[in-house]
């Protein structure tokens, strides 16, 4: 799994990180996510496709 | 009998993520998601942003659609029988094992119509309306004060033209977030420019052969302008249902699982549910909840159609969230700020009333149902989000915000 962000689209809703908070973190000044860890051990798989399906703005994009 | 077909009514953000959830959940039968506008699906809050501010060309708005997808574009859903779940476009019937509504809302407008007078729901919208503002000083009328009103207002002023905000209400956002956070947006919006003519009522649009220059108030006097942005809300794109069962009180009348009828689902703006936790009917236009609630609709669905293979239902309880960028200061929102008792506003910083930092609690009854945040670092603002996710006591939310202001 590898996780990609566009931090243009992002809006600091902050869902992934209550979602997958291992995989996701937001910068301190703007709430622009941060990914802790792009390519997260199986385990997170779960979590962190429910962070990429629930952000507003599509801001994450994991491939396989 | 099944048909080995689902289909999703309305291809925007809840349809879309119904599609993906669908599929992610293990459906492996067909799915039928029909749009009525020609384009591909995409995304509506930067619209009234990045895509009329110009910093996004309209591609950039794109949202991913599920693998596998039988996609039917410029297509609109005429009909449903309920009984059997049957969808029905113009002359073609599709049986389904399940159908999810996901139609959304349309944008109310002013009677008339004049070159010049514009709304912003769609991507074409938006496109003729950056047009509009793509030559200098125009005087732009905006008629409404909710969230897409000022925001348009935000980007116009940035783009230097002149701005008329003519709204009933006494504040910006009122109906969003009350009115004592509403004025301080309002000192923030006359600290960019623009003109706030609030608690004044429009009667209807002016046009000179044709071409609009400005509206009429119901006192008789008239605001004049070279273009007319109509932001007065939204009406439930459900027309196409009235001859049948279900509740179309205010959008489709869905239990807490979002189930309209046996077998038929609901999801984002259409969709009004019972929320269990805040204990009343809720329909709620805001992207997350588009997502969340498409989500929440395909498995249930699933769960309805094959127990065993998808598990048990589950009632819809989010924290609803919404955000708005405005100048250079965010705007966010959690849980339900609507019919609060009392309001409880903390300026943090007021130094600049063109970005004011403050944020606000929403009491009902005994406790903090709601959260609001101004020109906050979105992460600290999360904070606020844990005082209401589970309604907290009134008393033990209000450290929230002594928190915040530390």
């Amino acid at each position: 799994m590898k996780i990609t962000i566009d931090e243009d689209r992002c809006c600091g809703a902050g869902q992934c990180v209550l979602e997958a908070p291992d995989v996701f973190d937001q910068r301190a000044e703007d709430g622009v996510v941060v990914v802790l860890d792009a390519a997260p051990p199986a385990e997170l798989h779960e979590a962190s496709r429910a962070a990429e399906q629930l952000c507003p703005t599509a801001a994450i994009e994991i491939t396989e | 009998m099944t048909t080995g077909r689902i289909a999703i009514v309305g291809a925007s953000a809840a349809g879309l993520t119904a599609a993906e959830t669908l599929r992610r959940g293990g459906w492996d039968g067909r799915i039928s998601l029909i749009g009525d506008e020609p384009h591909e699906p995409y995304d509506r809050p930067p619209l009234s942003k990045q895509v009329l501010a110009g910093k996004w060309e309209p591609e950039r708005t794109g949202l991913r659609a599920a693998d596998a997808l039988d996609l039917r574009l410029g297509t609109t859903a005429t009909g449903l029988d309920v009984a059997n779940r049957r969808v029905l476009l113009g002359d073609e019937a599709l049986d389904c094992d399940g159908v999810i509504i996901a139609t959304g809302v349309a944008a109310r407008t002013l009677p008339g119509e004049a070159r010049g007078a514009h709304v912003l729901r769609g991507l074409d919208d938006a496109l003729a309306l950056r047009a509009e503002l793509a030559n200098p000083g125009r005087r732009l009328v905006i008629v409404g004060a909710g969230v897409l009103g000022v925001e348009v207002a935000a980007v116009a002023r940035e783009l230097g033209h002149e701005v008329v905000v003519v709204a009933p209400e006494a504040a910006p956002m009122e109906r969003a977030v009350g009115t004592e956070a509403g004025d301080l947006l309002a000192e923030a919006h006359r600290a960019h420019g623009v003109q706030l003519r609030l608690g004044e009522f429009v009667d209807g649009l002016l046009d000179d052969e044709g071409q609009v220059r400005g509206v009429r108030l119901t006192d008789g006097s008239e605001i004049t302008g070279d273009a007319v942005l109509i932001a007065i809300g939204c009406t439930p794109a459900v027309e196409w249902l009235r001859d049948g069962p279900l509740d179309l009180a205010d959008g489709i009348g869905c239990d807490s699982y979002c189930a309209a009828a046996p077998g038929i689902y609901a999801a984002g703006d259409v969709a009004r549910w019972h929320h269990p936790v805040l204990g009343r009917p809720v329909r709620i236009e805001h992207r997350m909840n588009a997502t969340e609630q498409g989500m929440a609709a395909a498995r249930n669905l699933l769960a309805e159609l094959d127990q065993e293979r998808f598990g048990s239902r589950q009632e819809f309880t989010p924290v609803s969230y919404f955000w708005s960028d405005q100048y250079r200061f965010k705007i966010q929102a959690y849980g339900d700020l609507a019919a609060a008792d009392q309001v409880q506003l903390r300026v943090l910083d007021k130094t600049d009333p063109g970005a004011p930092k403050a944020a606000a609690l929403y009491r009902r009854g005994d406790s903090a149902f709601g959260a609001l945040s101004i020109g906050i670092p979105p992460k600290q603002a999360r904070s606020l989000r844990a005082a209401v996710a589970t309604p907290q006591p009134w008393e033990q939310a209000l450290s929230a915000l002594d928190e915040l202001a530390d």
